[in-house]
């Protein structure tokens, strides 16, 4: 198959680079299989969360637990990150600066460990009111749930930081332009699972 | 400081953890037997690694087999690792028959605990480390050849997956000689694998083996699923891949959406008993009922991954033995998808009994007889394979024949179960075990080893000892019918599955006859082993070089036996169902290409035994408390994916002039063979070459 036959979901490098865009097509297409399996994860996680919502036995509650401000704030450090990555992957598909690639994923890396930094403050502040996840079976499934994501970003972030090595180190060579398009894909599919986790757990939890 | 020490370092390992100790402290017959198996296991293990060295085949070992990437030998290990695991499950097996045999108002030679161990053992390795193994090992071997390629999509990912499922073996290996293992059965229900019930080491054995084998599985799915679908040769179509490619496809698509499954299961119930969470505990808000659900959801799909590669190698072997196109191509695909869609759909069936309305039990027992249709017309199209066709009643064809009249009759054992009411009478007893090995037996393991008599001279060039192959089909068989019909006997007077002692005499007849049925199962896999090291011994009389020793249909047999390292000199294009019988047709099979190019394969990794290892050091610390052990493996596992994304150089070039020696090697093999016709295929004459008629 030539090079503008191949199409995979997110973006392609075609028009730029044939040759990496041929290479990359059943490694972009595998990446995008082991998301959906992750994906089942975050599903079954957030079923177990739905149907644990009523165990609060006498402790804390969504209401009680959640504030709005700081998950708010999360969301948007995540949802800024998810566009700087997006600059950092146009910067490498036309060939822009080395300084911009890395400067753009300098900054996602940064926002990234800022969203870590909050989403550990808001969890310190839940143990200190006595939410921790022994207390009830809906804390046990928050707790499940959202520091897996937390966990995911915190990977993705050293990946980050492994991937600028790389550029440093082999300048943009094949190899660098795959794990940078799959990299991409897991960031844009970590602000989508976080979209699902402060619609589904905290704006539901706060309206109730 | 040697009271801080040691706890540090050991975790809660203490001496009498150790079966042997257990054993001299109270010497029973169950005692005496479990430290018997843990000698086996050390014992085992110090023989292999002392021939190896004697040998001095460490090297040949380690380059050749453990760090290679070569999806013919990764699936070749998957399969010995299958067989070791088959034989450990087997024993034990054998063991629980005996024990109710000798159980029968009397309390038998294993202890209560023991028991329950055999049979959580028995389940986890027969369903984790032999049937997936044995599968993935197959799948692995022949679909890249099926489709004409030259590796899978990730060759170094399917080294980490077969190193994680044989770490996680090992840890299983381990349980018998260090500890004991979980007593809640292979699906290691909560509460009895809760903190409160057994704080012990055993279900923490159960929950890193199978999330680390699961894991394995999951990413062995997206690397078939990703081969299949981007690495078929040019003309390969979907509707023109081999049905075991079909199933294959199938199975993967299966894996990668229903090991996640298991893996939460497994971590959630693990944070339960690791950290004091609440999912499945009896107090503060748990709901073992969630585990149930995670677990089926994974379950029963599973079913459907174990069995759908069987029906694949049925396919092959039928349309090969009956040298006739396979019946209802078209009708055997949908057939197959459409089982892997409702195998998502069903798995409420495996606990009827525990609480939900009469609509969802009848919603979900419609949707299980359901998958009796498609399941139906496979078995009406291989019927409709052999009719008038020149069937040849191979030792695969034997296995195929056995298959269909066993899995029928399982089937409808299964339709009676779907049937809610009738569930409630026989559920959790001794009808519903003969139930899935009705099933499992002939829908897994008969297919396998069908598989393994099929393509074992494709693999090493020489053909399988035809007698002792019969023997040991007869002895699968007759040992099956023995060991399971008696079951459903004493399932429907009653009898609760898992119970190592009877009170009433009347089983007593039932229970002997099942007692010998599990001996000539048994027999049935020292006639295995004995056929292998026959034929091996006369390996010289049987070689097949020539490549094609039953006339097939398929790419995989249009190379040599064994293939080259790089499968095919040239990618083939196809042109049909059937390409090399067509080809061999039309008299341009064999030909070769114009010129040789140098082939590009990847060079060997140690990356897949550095995380397997780890992945296991990691998993024994968390089962001991040994936190250094944790840590250390996590890091090593962390590291070594950093550093080999660093890696550069990773491929290798085969130079043409090499390629060319090889082939024309097995040219000039194929012009001096005798071409044979079908009725002598299993005459020494046989060369891998068949004689073409019509």
């Amino acid at each position: 198959m030539s090079a503008d036959e191949i199409r995979h979901a997110g973006l392609n490098l075609g028009v730029t680079d044939a040759l990496t865009h041929e290479q990359a097509e059943s490694d972009v297409f595998g990446f995008w299989v082991f998301l959906m399996s992750d994906a089942v994860m975050f599903a079954l996680l957030f079923a177990t969360y739905g149907v644990m919502l009523p165990a609060t036995v006498g402790g804390p509650t969504p209401s009680s637990e959640y504030k709005l401000l700081p998950a708010f704030l999360e969301t948007l450090a995540l949802l800024t990150s998810s566009f700087t990555f997006g600059m950092a992957s146009v910067a490498m598909k036309h060939s822009a600066s080395r300084r911009q690639l890395l400067g753009w994923m300098g900054v996602t890396f940064v926002l990234g460990i800022a969203f870590l930094g909050m989403e550990l403050h808001d969890f310190a502040t839940m143990f200190g009111d006595g939410a921790y996840p022994t207390r009830s079976g809906y804390l046990s499934s928050f707790f499940a749930l959202v520091p897996l994501h937390g966990l995911h970003v915190f990977f993705g972030s050293i990946w980050i930081v492994v991937m600028m090595v790389q550029v440093l180190t082999f300048g943009l060579d094949v190899r660098v332009k795959i794990n940078i398009l799959r990299l991409g894909l897991f960031w844009h599919f970590l602000d989508i699972v976080w979209i699902a986790i402060f619609s589904v757990v905290y704006l539901q939890g706060l309206i109730r | 400081m040697t009271q801080g020490l040691w706890p540090a370092v050991l975790g809660r390992f203490v001496l009498n953890e150790l079966p042997f100790v257990r054993a001299w402290e109270h010497p029973s017959a169950s005692e005496i037997i479990g430290a018997g198996a843990g000698a086996i296991v050390v014992i085992g293990a110090v023989f292999v690694i002392v021939l190896i060295t004697y040998l001095g085949k460490w090297r040949y070992l380690w380059t050749e087999w453990l760090t290679s990437l070569d999806h013919k030998k990764i699936g070749v290990m998957y399969i010995v690792l299958a067989f070791v695991m088959l034989s450990r499950a087997l024993i034990e097996a054998m063991l629980m028959r005996m024990q109710q045999a000798a159980a029968i108002q009397s309390p038998g030679f294993l202890s209560p605990d023991h028991f329950a161990q055999l049979f959580s053992t028995h389940g986890s390795i027969m369903i984790f480390f032999m049937a997936m193994p044995f599968l993935v090992g197959l799948i692995n071997y022949v679909m890249p050849l099926q489709i004409g390629s030259r590796d899978v999509a990730f060759p170094l990912l399917n080294s980490i997956s077969l190193w994680l499922t044989g770490g996680a073996a090992g840890l299983m290996m381990a349980s018998l000689a260090v500890g004991e293992f979980s007593t809640g059965g292979w699906s290691g229900y909560p509460p009895y694998t809760e903190m409160a019930f057994n704080p012990g080491v055993g279900p923490d054995y159960w929950i890193w083996a199978v999330t680390m084998g699961s894991i394995g599985s999951t990413l062995t799915g997206i690397n078939f699923v990703v081969t299949i679908y981007k690495m078929r040769c040019p003309g390969m179509r979907l509707m023109r891949m081999p049905l075991f490619v079909w199933t294959a496809l199938c199975t993967s698509i299966l894996m990668i959406f229903a090991m996640p499954p298991l893996t939460v299961a497994t971590a959630l119930l693990a944070l339960d008993r690791y950290l004091g969470f609440h999912f499945f505990t009896n107090d503060l808000g748990g709901n073992m009922m969630n585990y149930a659900n995670l677990f089926w959801l994974f379950g029963h799909p599973e079913v459907y991954i174990l069995i759908l590669p069987a029906f694949g190698v049925y396919s092959e072997v039928v349309s090969t033995f009956s040298s006739k196109e396979l019946y209802g191509y078209t009708s055997l695909v949908i057939a197959t998808a459409v089982i892997a869609l409702l195998s998502f759909t069903v798995w409420v069936h495996h606990f009827f009994t525990m609480g939900q309305n009469a609509d969802i039990n009848a919603v979900f027992g419609i949707a299980t007889m359901t998958i009796g249709v498609p399941t139906g017309v496979k078995i009406y199209d291989w019927i409709w394979t052999m009719f008038r066709g020149e069937v040849r009643f191979t030792v695969p064809m034997l296995y195929s024949l056995a298959f269909m009249m066993t899995f029928v009759l399982g089937g409808f054992t299964g339709i009676l179960l779907a049937f809610p009411p009738l569930d409630y009478l026989v559920h959790n007893t001794l009808f519903l075990v003969a139930h899935f090995h009705n099933m499992l037996i002939p829908g897994l393991l008969y297919g396998m080893l069908a598989g393994y008599h099929y393509w074992f001279p494709k693999a090493f060039g020489f053909r399988l000892n035809e007698k002792w192959g019969r023997i040991s089909f007869g002895c699968w068989v007759v040992g099956f019918y023995l060991a399971f019909m008696p079951l459903y006997v004493l399932g429907a007077a009653g009898v609760a599955r898992r119970t190592e002692g009877m009170f009433d005499p009347i089983f007593r007849p039932w229970l002997y006859l099942a007692g010998v049925g599990a001996l000539i199962l048994f027999a049935a896999l020292a006639t295995l082993v004995l056929q292998l090291w026959v034929s091996v011994r006369e390996r010289d009389a049987n070689l097949v070089l020539a490549g094609d020793p039953w006339d097939g249909r398929g790419l995989e047999w249009s190379t040599s036996a064994p293939p080259p390292e790089y499968n095919f000199a040239l990618i083939p294009s196809v042109h049909g169902r059937d390409p090399f019988f067509d080809s061999k047709r039309q008299h341009d099979a064999y030909a070769p290409p114009a010129s040789y190019q140098d082939i590009e394969l990847p060079k060997n990794s140690m990356t897949g035994p550095a995380i397997g290892l780890a992945g296991t050091a990691t998993a024994f610390g968390l089962v001991w408390y040994m936190w250094w052990l944790v840590v250390i493996g996590l890091l090593v596992i962390i590291v070594a994916v950093i550093v080999r994304s660093f890696a550069r150089d990773v491929r290798r070039i085969i130079p043409a002039s090499e390629i060319e020696r090889t082939e024309l090697c097995w040219l000039s093999a194929v012009a001096r063979a005798t071409p044979i016709p079908r009725e002598r295929e299993m005459a020494p004459t046989n060369q891998g070459l068949a004689e073409v008629s019509g």
